[in-house]
C-alpha cells in the first residue's frame, strides 16, 4: 500500500513537471535556445500564488489565471528583449543571456521577499480522496489534474491547430514561412508567452503545497532539463512521459534514500542517460 | 601589446608595495585569484566556446582536497593539492566524454546537474564534513602549511600560478590547439568536415580548464584556511568565474584579468557599503550585468575596447586624409 501511495504521488508531482517541462522543450525545439531562467519563471509564478492569497485572498481560480497573464507577459518581454538579440547569435550570448536572466530574477525574489520559506494556508483546496486505502491530498490532486489537462492541451494545440501549424511552420523554415504570410516574431513571441504561462500555472498550482522560496528555481530547473533531456529534443509527448516517471523515479528514491538524497539519485541518471542514450530515453536522434 | 603586457606584470608585481594594509593586501589577493579562475573557465568556455556552468564542482574538489589531507592524517595541506586535480580531471571525463558527442547545451546542463549532485553529497557526507565543512590548521606548523598571517605571501603564490595559466594559454592560443578551438566555436561542423578531432580538442580544453579550477580551489582553501558546501561548490562560484570572464572578453588572454580588476573592488565595495545584506543586491547587479553582456556585447569589455580604437583610428585616418 506505502508503495502505491508514493507512486500516486510521483504521478501527481510528475504531471506538474511535465507541465513546466513541456514549456522549456517547446522553446529548445522551436529556437534552439536552453532558458537557464525556465525553474525562475516557475518560482515567480509561486510568488504570484502567495500574492494572491495574502492580499487579495483569492483562491487557486484567481492566482492560476493571474499566474498565466504575469508569466505570458513576462515571457513575452524576455523574448524581445533579450532573445531576439541572441537566438542566432554566438551560444555563449543565448546561454548567458538567460543563465544572467535566472539570477537576476532570483536575486529580485530574494531582495524583494526575503530568504524565509512561505507557504500558503493548507485549508486552500480542502479534503483528502481516499482511494482503496491510498490517500491523495486534494491540492496534490488538483495540481496534477490541472497540469495533465494543460500538458494535453499543449500538445493539441501544437498538433492540431493552425496556430499550431504556423508554430512548427517557423521552428522548420522560418524563411518559407514568412513567404506563407506567417510573422515569425509573433510566433516565437508565443511561443514564449506559452512556455512561461505554463511555468507559471505549475509553480501557482504547486504553489499549495510546496515551501516557496526565492531558490526553488534552481533544482526545479534541472529537474526539468532532467526530464527533456529523457523526453527527447522538442517532444511535448516525451515530456510528459518523462515528466510522470521522474516524478516516480523521485518519490520512491525519497521513500528509500531519504528526502535529501532524492535529487542526487534523478541527476546522477541524466548523466547516465546521456552516456547511454544521448537522444533521450523516447527521443530520435535529431 | 609587449608594452601592454610589461606594464600590467609591473603593476601586478608592485601593488602590494604600493597600496599597504590588510585591506588591500587581502582584495589584491581575492582580485588574483578570480583572475586564475576565470582565466581558467575561459580555456573550455571562451577559447573551445563549451559554456560550463558548473565549474564549482572542480572549484570545490580542490578546495576540499587540502582541508581532507589535514582533517583526516594532519598532514600538510599542500599534500591534498594533486589529489584534487586527480579528482577533478576524472570527473571532467564522466561529464565531458558523452555530452561533447552532443551539442553545446547538453554540456552546459550537465555542468550544472553534475555540480549541484555533489553539493548535495558533499553536503550530507560526514566524512568530509556535511554542511559544517572543513578547517584547515589555525596555527602554522611549518612552512609546508602555507598558513600566513598577511595576505602577500597568497599574493605573490597566486600571481605566480596567473603567470603560469596565461603563458600556458598564450602558448596554446598560438599553436594548434588554437586554431582548432577557433575553428571549432565557429562552426563545429564545419570543423569536424576540414578534419579537427574536435571531441578529443573539446575534452583536452575541458582537462586542462578543470585542472586549473581545481588548483584556484586549492589556493582558495589554503588562504582562507576554511570550506563548506556552498564555498565551494555553490551555483554563485561558478557564476563569479563565468562573470569575471565575460565582462572582460571570453576567449581573450587577458579579459579575465580585466574582468577581476572590475568586478573584486566592485564586490569588497558593495560589501563593504550595504554589509552582510547587501549580497543579495550584488548578485541582483551580477545578473543584470550578464544579461547585458549577452544582450549588446558578447565578446566583453575587451572586444568593446577593439572596436572603439578601430572606429577611433578610422575617423583619425578620415581627418588626416581630409587636412591632406
Amino acid at each position: 500500500m506505502t508503495i502505491l501511495q508514493i507512486i500516486a504521488g510521483g504521478l501527481l508531482l510528475g504531471a506538474v513537471y511535465a507541465l513546466f517541462s513541456a514549456g522549456l522543450t517547446l522553446i529548445w525545439g522551436m529556437m534552439n535556445v536552453i532558458n537557464f531562467a525556465h525553474g525562475e519563471f516557475v518560482m515567480i509564478g509561486m510568488y504570484v500564488a502567495y500574492l494572491v492569497v495574502t492580499y487579495l485572498h483569492g483562491g487557486p481560480l484567481v492566482f492560476g489565471p493571474a499566474a498565466a497573464v504575469v508569466l505570458s507577459l513576462l515571457g513575452v518581454s524576455v523574448y524581445f528583449g533579450l532573445i531576439r538579440h541572441v537566438m542566432r547569435g554566438p551560444m555563449i550570448a543565448q546561454i548567458l543571456g538567460t543563465f544572467g536572466l535566472a539570477l537576476l530574477l532570483r536575486y529580485l525574489a530574494f531582495w524583494l521577499f526575503g530568504a524565509n520559506f512561505k507557504t500558503l494556508p493548507d485549508d486552500l483546496i480542502p479534503g483528502t480522496l481516499n482511494i482503496g486505502g491510498i490517500l491523495i491530498g486534494m491540492p496534490q490532486l488538483a495540481a496534477g489534474a490541472v497540469a495533465l489537462v494543460l500538458t494535453i492541451g499543449m500538445h493539441l494545440m501544437l498538433t492540431r491547430t493552425a496556430i499550431g501549424s504556423q508554430l512548427l511552420a517557423v521552428s522548420e523554415d522560418r524563411e518559407a514561412a514568412m513567404l506563407m504570410g506567417i510573422r515569425p516574431d509573433r510566433m516565437l513571441a508565443l511561443a514564449w508567452a506559452l512556455s512561461a504561462a505554463g511555468a507559471g500555472i505549475a509553480g501557482a498550482m504547486i504553489a499549495t503545497f510546496y515551501y516557496i522560496v526565492p531558490t526553488v528555481g534552481e533544482s526545479l530547473a534541472l529537474t526539468a532539463f532532467v526530464v527533456v533531456a529523457f523526453g527527447g529534443f522538442g517532444s511535448v509527448p516525451g515530456a510528459l512521459i518523462a515528466g510522470l516517471l521522474i516524478g516516480v523515479i523521485q518519490s520512491l528514491s525519497a521513500y528509500v534514500f531519504g528526502p535529501v538524497l532524492k535529487d542526487v539519485v534523478v541527476y546522477a541518471l541524466f548523466v547516465g542517460v546521456l552516456w547511454v542514450r544521448p537522444q533521450g530515453l523516447l527521443g530520435k536522434i535529431a | 601589446m609587449r608594452l601592454g603586457l610589461g606594464l600590467v606584470a609591473l603593476a601586478l608585481l608592485a601593488y602590494p608595495l604600493v597600496l599597504r594594509g590588510a585591506f588591500y593586501e587581502r582584495m589584491g589577493a581575492d582580485l588574483l585569484l578570480a583572475a586564475i579562475g576565470a582565466s581558467a573557465w575561459n580555456i573550455v568556455g571562451g577559447y573551445a566556446g563549451q559554456i560550463s556552468v558548473g565549474h564549482a564542482m572542480f572549484f570545490g574538489i580542490g578546495a576540499y582536497a587540502p582541508l581532507l589531507v589535514f582533517t583526516h592524517w594532519q598532514m600538510a595541506p599542500l599534500i591534498g593539492v594533486p589529489g584534487g586535480v586527480i579528482v577533478s580531471l576524472a570527473v571532467a571525463v564522466v561529464v565531458g566524454m558523452p555530452t561533447f558527442r552532443l551539442q553545446g547545451h547538453y554540456f552546459s546542463m550537465a555542468t550544472i546537474a553534475v555540480a549541484e549532485l555533489i553539493r548535495i553529497v558533499v553536503g550530507n557526507w560526514d566524512a568530509v564534513g556535511a554542511a559544517v565543512g572543513l578547517m584547515g590548521p589555525a596555527v602554522p606548523r611549518t612552512v609546508l602549511d602555507l598558513t600566513f598571517r598577511s595576505a602577500v605571501p597568497y599574493y605573490y603564490i597566486f600571481l605566480a600560478v596567473l603567470a603560469v595559466i596565461l603563458g600556458l594559454t598564450f602558448v596554446l592560443e598560438n599553436g594548434r590547439a588554437g586554431y582548432y578551438w577557433r575553428a571549432i566555436r565557429a562552426s563545429e561542423r564545419a570543423a569536424r568536415s576540414l578534419g579537427v578531432p574536435v571531441r578529443r580538442y573539446k575534452l583536452f580544453a575541458l582537462l586542462l580548464s578543470a585542472g586549473f579550477t581545481s588548483l584556484a580551489g586549492s589556493l582558495y582553501a589554503l588562504m582562507v584556511g576554511f570550506i563548506d558546501p556552498e564555498s565551494g561548490f555553490g551555483i554563485l562560484v561558478s557564476v563569479e568565474m563565468i562573470i569575471t570572464a565575460a565582462l572582460g572578453g571570453v576567449g581573450t588572454l587577458l579579459g579575465p584579468l580585466l574582468g577581476a580588476a572590475i568586478l573584486v573592488p566592485l564586490k569588497t565595495a558593495t560589501n563593504s557599503l550595504l554589509g552582510g545584506g547587501g549580497s543579495g543586491l550584488t548578485y541582483i547587479l551580477y545578473g543584470g550585468i550578464i544579461v547585458v553582456i549577452a544582450r549588446f556585447q558578447p565578446g566583453g569589455l575587451i572586444d568593446l575596447g577593439r572596436r572603439l580604437l578601430v572606429r577611433a583610428r578610422g575617423r583619425a585616418g578620415r581627418a588626416e586624409a581630409h587636412a591632406a
